[in-house]
């Protein structure tokens, strides 16, 4: 069956080899720094199932702080031309989107096709892991079909890989920094000193202040901890369940499927969220850290307040 | 109260602009200590969770396709294929890219989308593109403007979109938490639940991206008169390309 472990061999390979060419690099006067956090980072997806949690921990560690002192740098670009690169698109033309159309095609094939697929009984693909794998799938798929047709060096994917890899740096890595700090969050119980800070000095008296105080706390909490997954059991079980579901007599569904997308709202204005909004920033080589989350707010806001009269006025109709 | 120490060094850390690595993990044992747990404990626990959550780094498998096909022209392709499709404008391609996201989201395809390879590829060049066919040659800022809203829509897209299918994993945690607290719930109805905000969404959003195409074409005239092209060094040589006469008539 494959797992999610297929996708980390393949990532480890990527992180190890992305390792091994900025070692080789002189152009690049951080070069240790660099090879060392990909170097660590390949380690972790290679064989972090199997290295006990304090030997992760430290490895973690050992990564921020190649990150953090002196820090990662990037080697002399060797990315072509823009005439060369117009020349390239000029022959192949419309050709070129062929692979990259491939990874949104492969990847739809796979999540509908692979989970009906099983040998012996055993189903190929782990059913809870369908997307994922697929996606990887797909992009082996692309990657096979580029080489074919574009016909580069052996190592060439590999060598571009390196280059955006590094353009991205650090901030490849935060997403899972701050799943992992969630993760602390919780089991430091977080989440309940935040929730009885909020019901001990807000009056909730009205049904009105009960569902504003709901959805708007979901908003900032989610922001707070970068994740409304992690924001929602705590101000659920603090607000939602016992005042609006269990004083007010509001619908429990529809308090829950609208403070959901109430923490949303908060996603799309933290750079907690690092994933959605700090990455592209990275990806997109914007200057400014917050463009995405600036242009983000004027949709986020408006709708946090349309989800707060929604809740209002459905939850206690139904 | 101690345990909210991770809280404020967050805050402070982003504000400063230290690395967000080092406030990150400065955070977490702050927190893991206040909570008194052992300093063993929460390095462990650290790692742990770094390794439980190895699944979001799955974007960065795409980069040796992407880096491969934008060294042989693809960006460039994408730009040259908008600026000939004369309707194109950036605010209604977003849009369109807008409505295409939020439906397959909400049809479960969550995957389809992403900034590495989607948005970076195709839709930004291609927002940025059409943008170049209407106004000529874009300053960096406008540009900047560009992509960041293109990687916002692809955002709100698959937020807006995803809760309305039943088995996404926010509908599930739900289920689960509900369940838990003995609240009797059903996927479907919380799928139908999302729908209202699920419109509103698209609506907010479709609407600034209506009006995008006006504000850029201000913010471009505006601007003319200080062609601010050194901003990105990254991008110097495609800021350079804007030199070209644009595609339109």
């Amino acid at each position: 069956m494959i797992r999610l472990e297929f996708i980390y061999v393949l990532m480890g390979i990527l992180t190890g080899g992305i390792a091994i060419v900025n070692a080789r690099d002189g152009s690049n006067p951080r070069r240790v720094n660099n090879a060392l956090f990909w170097g660590l980072y390949s380690i972790t997806f290679l064989f972090g199932s199997y290295l006990p949690d304090l030997v992760n921990g430290l490895l973690v560690i050992a990564m921020v702080l190649t990150a953090s002192i002196r820090g990662l740098g990037q080697g002399a670009s060797d990315a072509t031309t823009v005439s060369e690169r117009q020349a390239s698109a000029r022959r192949w033309g419309n050709r070129l989107f062929i692979p990259a159309l491939t990874i949104p095609a492969v990847t739809l094939a796979g999540t509908l096709g692979l989970k009906h697929l099983s040998v012996h009984g055993t189903p190929l693909v782990d059913p809870r892991q369908v997307t994922q794998i697929s996606l990887a799938i797909a992009i082996l798929v692309a990657l096979t079909i580029g080489m074919v047709m574009l016909r580069p060096p052996a190592l060439a994917p590999l060598f571009e890989a390196r280059r955006l890899m590094d353009s991205v740096g650090w901030a490849a890595v935060l997403p899972q920094m701050l799943a992992s700090l969630g993760a602390l969050f919780a089991v430091a119980g977080v989440g309940k000193v935040v929730a009885d800070l909020t019901g001990r000095y807000i009056p909730l008296d009205h049904a009105f202040v009960a569902v504003a105080t709901y959805t708007v706390g979901m908003a900032v909490f989610t922001m707070v901890m970068g994740n409304a997954f992690a924001a929602f059991p705590v101000m659920t079980a603090g607000i939602g369940l016992p005042i609006i579901v269990a004083r007010f007599g509001g619908n429990p569904e529809i308090m829950a499927a609208i403070g959901m997308l109430s923490g949303f709202c908060g996603t799309l204005m933290t750079p907690m969220a690092a994933n959605f909004n700090i990455v592209p920033v990275a990806l997109l080589e914007l200057p400014d850290q917050y463009a995405v989350i600036k242009a983000q707010i004027p949709t986020a806001l408006p709708l946090l307040l349309a989800n707060t009269l929604l809740m209002y006025f459905l939850v206690f109709r139904f | 109260m101690l345990v909210l120490i991770g809280i404020p060094i967050v805050i402070v850390g982003f504000m400063l602009k230290r690395n967000p690595l080092l406030v990150v993990t400065v955070a977490g044992l702050a927190t893991g200590l206040a909570a008194g747990i052992d300093p063993i404990e929460v390095v462990a626990a650290f790692g742990k969770a770094f390794i439980e959550t190895r699944y979001v780094a799955i974007v960065w498998l795409v980069l040796p396709v992407i880096g491969l096909l934008e060294h042989a022209g693809l960006k460039e392709r994408a730009r040259d294929v908008i600026a000939r499709i004369t309707v194109a404008t950036t605010g209604r391609l977003l849009l369109a890219y807008l409505a295409i996201r939020q439906t397959t989201a909400a049809l479960g395809l969550i995957s389809l989308g992403g900034h590495a390879q989607m948005v970076r590829p195709l839709i930004a060049p291609m927002a940025e593109g059409a943008g170049e066919a209407k106004l000529g040659a874009l300053p960096d800022r406008v540009r900047f403007r560009i992509r960041a809203l293109a990687s916002a829509t692809d955002n709100i897209g698959v937020f807006f979109g995803e809760d309305i299918f039943i088995a996404i994993g926010s509908i599930l945690l739900i289920k689960g938490f509900l369940d838990q607290n003995n609240v009797p719930s059903e996927p479907a109805r919380l799928a139908l639940w999302a729908i209202p905000t699920a419109i509103v969404a698209f609506i907010i959003h479709a609407a600034r991206l209506l009006l995008l195409d006006r504000q850029l074409a201000r913010s471009v005239n505006a601007g003319s008169d200080r062609h601010d092209g050194g901003v990105g060094a990254a991008d110097l040589p495609r800021a350079a390309r804007g030199t070209r006469p644009a595609a339109r008539e």
